[in-house]
């Protein structure tokens, strides 16, 4: 059995206006999952449930083998958390900060942290309140990182951030790879981060999960197909295809389970298959939430 | 290290499909050699910045294709055979072959004028050769 990082089981909690339901959610050690979906989807909720800030009303929560909410005290050394309302104090510096969590943590690593300082551009006596808000979250990641914790779970991390503190920030969560037995959980809107460091692909709407696998199978299943539809032919609905756009004779297919045998399926159908290409994850994300909510609607 | 990796997010083709043509390539031109072991899934993950899941893929895809081995515990080495050069200009001409194909056939073109049309061609090549000889 592979050792689970994070691992969610029927989880729920119900709000007046918003309702998780049934959120299972496996994290596999040594990997990094992303967890996408649009505003107020549940992302952070998830993510608060199983830092064992709020607690669930319904199922299981162990994170690194601890049980959430009750273990938390024992979870939390080793797992790195980071927020977007994270906060530090303003009137002091970062070396301040940065002596406070080495004096807690016996495992934080003062070269370590010494090299992300250089890294991230960042000087340790300035305060906190002459911070810009890229240098304040990667202020937050240094604090995290120094600490070599087993997991970690960020909550936007990259939300904000100019391009070059973007990959100076991709590249210190890449680097948490090189280790087999660290893992990460972050969410993002930013379905480029997304697609180009997590290995696993969470997929989460209106408080439920859509999808949850393996990012190369998931984004295999997905094509585009241009098709051209000679006038008075009707192409059937096909298995494995989620929705087709038609204007005139030109007409735009996509396939969330494709195979190639679809292609031949649709000259068999009187239509012709212009190209067959592959969706970003971007491009997979709007459709997939937009081909959810029709179902959930109809 | 693997620096000159590069993994562009405005290439249309997936990413493990472009680790895989700039793994090639450095079998192509002789920068990795047969027998070379060359960097572990994870290390190369790291290096280009992207998933392992990825890179995973990519090797797997090279393995089947007979670019690379990988022996359990040793690691990947270039595949020794290993006419890859030749082989990767093969399948280019391929698929400019296909392209011509498809387009012809878009535009009603029988085989016959998309032969005829290529022969054209060769000639025109042919002479503006011997002009600058």
């Amino acid at each position: 059995m592979t050792d689970l990082a994070i691992d969610l089981q029927g989880v729920g909690k119900t709000y007046r206006y918003f309702a998780l339901e049934n959120i299972r959610l496996q994290v596999p050690a040594g990997t990094i999952m992303g967890l996408i979906g649009p505003n107020g989807a549940g992302k952070s909720t998830t993510i608060r449930i199983l830092m064992g800030l709020i607690h669930q009303e319904r199922g299981e929560v162990r994170v690194l083998g601890h049980r959430m909410p009750a273990e938390q005290v024992a979870a939390k050394w080793d797992i790195g958390f980071a927020s977007e309302d994270m906060r530090l104090y303003d009137s002091l510096t970062l070396a301040w900060h940065m002596n406070f969590i080495a004096s807690i943590y016996p495992k934080w690593d003062a070269a370590y942290a010494q090299l992300l300082l250089k890294r991230f551009g960042l000087h340790a006596e300035q305060k906190i309140k002459g911070l810009s808000h890229g240098q304040r979250v990667k202020a937050v990641l240094l604090l995290i990182l120094a600490r070599r914790p087993k997991l970690l779970v960020l909550d936007e991390p990259t939300t904000g951030l100019d391009p070059v503190a973007r990959h100076e920030v991709l590249r210190e969560l890449t680097d948490v790879m090189a280790d087999e037995d660290r893992s990460i959980l972050f969410s993002s809107h930013n379905t480029q981060d997304v697609e180009q460091i997590s290995d696993r692909i969470t997929f989460i709407d209106r408080g439920r999960i859509i999808d949850s696998m393996d990012k190369e199978a998931y984004m295999d299943r997905w094509r585009r197909l241009r098709l051209e539809i000679p006038a008075g032919i009707e192409v059937p609905a096909l298995p494995g295809v989620i929705g087709i756009k038609r204007s005139g004779r030109l007409a735009v297919a996509i396939a969330n389970e494709f195979a190639p045998d679809l292609a031949n399926a649709y000259e068999t159908s009187g239509a012709r298959v212009h190209a067959v290409e592959n969706m970003t994850l971007e491009e997979i994300f709007v459709a997939n939430v937009e081909h959810s909510r029709e179902e959930v609607n109809s | 290290m693997n620096g000159d990796f590069v993994i562009s997010q405005s290439d249309k083709r997936p990413m493990y499909f472009q680790i895989m043509e700039q793994i090639k390539q450095r079998i192509a031109v002789g920068d990795w050699t047969e027998g070379q072991t060359i960097p572990s899934i994870r290390q190369l993950a790291v290096d280009l910045q992207v998933s392992v899941i990825t890179v995973k893929r990519a090797y797997l895809e090279l393995e089947r294709e007979g670019v690379i081995v990988t022996h359990q515990g040793k690691g990947s080495q270039v595949a020794a055979n290993s006419d890859l050069g030749a082989r990767m200009r093969e399948q280019e001409l391929e698929q400019h072959l296909e392209q011509a194909a498809r387009i012809g056939t878009q535009l009603g073109l029988r085989s016959k004028d998309l032969e005829r049309r290529l022969r054209a061609t060769c000639e025109r090549l042919a002479e503006t050769k011997e002009e600058f000889a």
